[in-house]
């Protein structure tokens, strides 16, 4: 009995327009002792669902429909709930996408810890404890004493997606699903997690299923990696043999994805559009979030700002466009300076600095039509209506490559993640602005689907000459799109110039540090960095 | 149209009482044998074939109050829930968009009328103002519109975090327009909800102000005064009263599945 997880042809349906459709279609799935198999595709593919469904679980309003889904040799397929329920944590464990949401906001970090093994009456509440706080050190947590008795509210993203790994072994599990553990993180507080999963399965040789869309990070700690598209698979193999020789083109495109373009000539001289001077701002009145920020946007150009999250990104991007005013400093458009607030400001100002959000979801009222979202800018800004709006209209949809026939007419809530970018993309463009500021407009959405949006932006540049101001965390697309580069940490600009020059060494400190996170497709990267580090600390 | 063919049974049934009871309404000089007001007969007389339900507490033809009734007791509770919802939720919008001092003082004025019982208050601006139907409707309105105010605001404030919202202020739309276009779609399933709860409420309020006399001033017939007027013949074992009571609680039963059914449709809810 080598297989520790045995799954045969699965199938799991959901049940959506008053049907039963099936999500994941005839999975096999072999699990050994010891081993991390890495599941990877794109949002829809079936990922989650077959995490789960390895628990014997499946999601409100599915059900796993046929198959065979054997632990370590025992049936779950219709196995009792009372059976399933001494199985779930004890033999098999989930360390879910968002550790900030799974978290029980209202107890301590180590009572949540503690809950599973007393409750499965594995050992004391005083055992468990002192085991909680053997982990939390093994998995790097800073003071791990202490930790555990802090609120979930007073740990970081990185810390608490360690302290769920830690609760997730609680149990002393054979297996842990870990899904897309990493996705909601920083590249640099990615690597703590990455490093404390690859503690958990070398080190103590737990088995594991790693879900994930990023095949840079699978890599680094998957034996072997399944790649599945619509609820099927498309490749198995080793993960090294994998990466270097993929047999199907969806592979390849995912291995391919942000090499995107060659430099454009960005020795032509253009003109200044917008000019950021000594800008200050504050939330509360006394400490400021951004200071001392300079900032020139050419015509035509791209300027990446990049930082982890809290360094002040999108607060800069606030106060640009007076949402939040600036309590000291300037910002030039067009060579004139704009009032702080939004309010002072003109229609006409406001219509040439447009936004595009981070959340497509959140960025478009889910009770408008398409045609409702784009025409408004067109009413608004020029008096468009009837067949002229709708002919405008129909061409923006044209430019952001959608059909108009078939989408001038649906709720924003009928569009797929992609396709709402490109209608928040189509309601900037709508105002023929010069600026257009984009706000993380790719990290809500998989990988292939951002190249796409990446491209489009790209495309419509060339075309329409517009600048922008792209905001991100994300060195691989700063890489794929920026002309200038601006790296903010605690709310200062701490290096910015031209892509080549900043990208290349020597770099700050903090720079070479975010340029060292991103995850290379090379599987041994993460364990070469790990090393590299603790010689440093040491 | 086709919404209302394929909504379900329950909904049909709600619908069927709500349409049958403003038929009443609107045709109650037709269809009641006898006038409002006059005394026709004995008191708590049993059902006949000359008095359908009987008669009430001095002698009046129950079905007729009945049937005028409904007409006086629905448009009121419709007008004045209505009022009320858009006192509320304008105000609430407002608060909510707006934010820093329009929030406060809007919430601070609301918070010192909520702080009175509402009966105390009532009775106190009807006093003074004399009970009459505009009055009384405006009063009432004004009352429950600081529930609804609640209910808007918070329901708002969710809602004007979202980024769309910060997308049309940055387009340098107005107030109002963010406030109609953005947030009411957006909060008009909640507030659908509580509007089929509170439309009942009125009923009782104006029932319970009846009582005190300040409500409908007998001999206007109104369900909920006829409860009251005939509440003593539980005790003989008559059960007149209990027939414009069962009529206010079928009515809000109607009014309730069709809410229900359209706060289904409304969040997108496919079972």
């Amino acid at each position: 009995m080598d297989n520790l997880l045995e799954i045969k042809n699965l199938f799991i349906e959901g049940f959506y327009d008053n049907q039963w459709q099936p999500i994941v279609r005839g999975i096999n799935l072999n699990l050994k002792r010891g081993e991390v198999l890495g599941l990877i595709g794109e949002s829809g593919a079936g990922k989650s669902t077959i995490g789960l469904a390895a628990m014997g679980y499946a999601r409100q309003g599915c059900r796993i429909a046929k198959g065979s889904i054997k632990l370590e040799g025992v049936e779950l397929f219709d196995a009792p709930d009372e059976d399933l329920r001494i199985i779930r944590g004890s033999k098999i464990a989930y360390v879910a996408q968002s550790a900030a949401a799974s978290f029980n906001p209202s107890h301590k970090v180590i009572r949540q810890y503690v809950e599973g093994p007393v409750h499965h009456g594995l050992m004391s509440y005083r055992d468990a404890e002192k085991d909680a706080i053997k982990l939390y050190r093994q998995l790097f947590l800073p003071n791990p004493e202490k930790i555990g008795y802090r609120y979930p509210h007073e740990l970081s993203g990185g810390q608490l997606q360690r302290a769920m790994v830690a609760m997730s072994m609680s149990c002393k599990p054979d297996i842990i699903v870990f899904d897309e553990p990493t996705t909601a993180l920083d590249v640099t507080t990615q690597i703590e997690v990455l490093a404390a999963v690859k503690e958990i399965t070398e080190k103590m040789g737990k088995a594991a299923l790693y879900i994930t869309h990023d095949l840079a990070v699978v890599a680094q700690v998957a034996h072997r990696i399944m790649v599945l598209r619509n609820g099927k698979l498309v490749e198995e193999g080793e993960t090294r043999a994998l990466i270097k020789k993929p047999k199907k083109k969806y592979t390849r495109d995912l291995l391919n994805v942000r090499s995107l373009r060659e430099d454009k000539n960005t020795e032509k001289k253009t003109d200044v559009i917008l000019k950021v001077k000594d800008v200050a701002a504050t939330y509360t009145g006394k400490e400021t979030v951004v200071e001392d920020i300079d900032l020139v946007i050419q015509k035509g150009k791209t300027v990446a700002l990049v930082g982890e999250s809290g360094s002040g990104k999108s607060t800069l991007a606030k106060v640009i466009t007076g949402l939040l005013p600036a309590v000291n400093g300037s910002i030039e458009f067009f060579g004139k300076e704009l009032p702080p607030a939004l309010k002072d400001r003109q229609k006409n100002d406001l219509r040439k600095m447009q936004m595009v959000y981070q959340m497509p979801d959140t960025a478009l009222n889910p009770r408008h039509t398409v045609r409702k979202v784009i025409g408004r800018p067109l009413k608004f800004y020029f008096g468009l209506k009837g067949r002229q709006a709708e002919d405008k209209i129909k061409d923006l949809l044209h430019k952001i490559e959608l059909d108009p026939e078939t989408y001038i007419d649906r709720l924003t809530t009928e569009l797929s993640g992609g396709e709402k970018q490109r209608i928040c993309i189509a309601r900037a463009l709508a105002a023929e602005p010069d600026l257009i500021i984009c706000d993380e407009v790719t990290s809500a959405l998989d990988q292939l689907v951002a190249e796409g949006i990446l491209n489009l932006l790209q495309d419509l540049q060339n075309k329409t000459n517009v600048s922008f101001l792209f905001i991100t965390h994300d060195l691989a697309t700063v890489k794929a799109i920026a002309d200038k580069v601006v790296i903010m940490l605690e709310g200062k600009i701490i290096e910015q110039g031209e892509k080549a020059k900043v990208l290349a060494p020597p770099h700050h400190e903090y720079t070479d540090k975010l340029l060292a996170s991103v995850p290379e497709m090379n599987p041994d990267w993460l364990d070469n960095l790990l090393e590299e580090r603790s010689e440093t600390f040491i | 149209m086709k919404l209302l063919k394929h909504s379900p049974v329950s909904a049909k049934i709600g619908m069927g009482i709500i349409v049958f009871n403003i038929l009443i309404a609107i045709f109650a000089p037709v269809i009641a044998p006898y006038g409002e007001t006059k005394i026709v007969g004995d008191v708590w007389e049993s059902f006949s074939g000359t008095f359908y339900l009987g008669t009430d507490h001095i002698g009046r033809d129950l079905f007729t109050r009945m049937v005028y009734g409904a007409r006086n007791t629905i448009a009121l509770a419709f007008l004045t829930t209505f009022l009320s919802f858009i006192f509320g939720s304008v105000l609430g919008f407002l608060a909510a968009v707006k934010g820093r001092w329009v929030d406060q003082i809007l919430s601070r004025i609301i918070d010192i009328i909520m702080s009175f019982p509402t009966l105390i208050f009532a009775l106190m601006i009807l006093s003074v103002l004399g009970s009459s139907i505009p009055v009384l409707i405006f009063t009432i309105a004004i009352l429950d519109s600081t529930r609804v105010f609640r209910l808007s605001r918070a329901v708002a404030m969710d809602i004007a975090v979202l980024d769309f919202v910060e997308a049309a202020k940055l387009r340098g739309e107005r107030t109002w327009w963010i406030m109609r276009e953005e947030i009411l779609p957006n909060a008009l399933p909640p507030l659908v909800a509580e509007f089929g709860l509170r439309f009942c409420f009125v009923f009782l309020f104006i029932a319970s102000l009846s009582f005190l006399g300040l409500g409908i001033q007998p001999p206007l017939a109104d369900w909920g005064g006829m409860v009251r007027e005939n509440a003593g013949a539980i005790t003989f074992g008559i059960f007149t009263p209990l027939i414009p009571a069962s009529a206010i609680a079928i009515l809000t039963v109607g009014v309730n599945l069709v809410v229900d059914w359209f706060l289904h449709i409304a969040s997108g809810l496919q079972d």
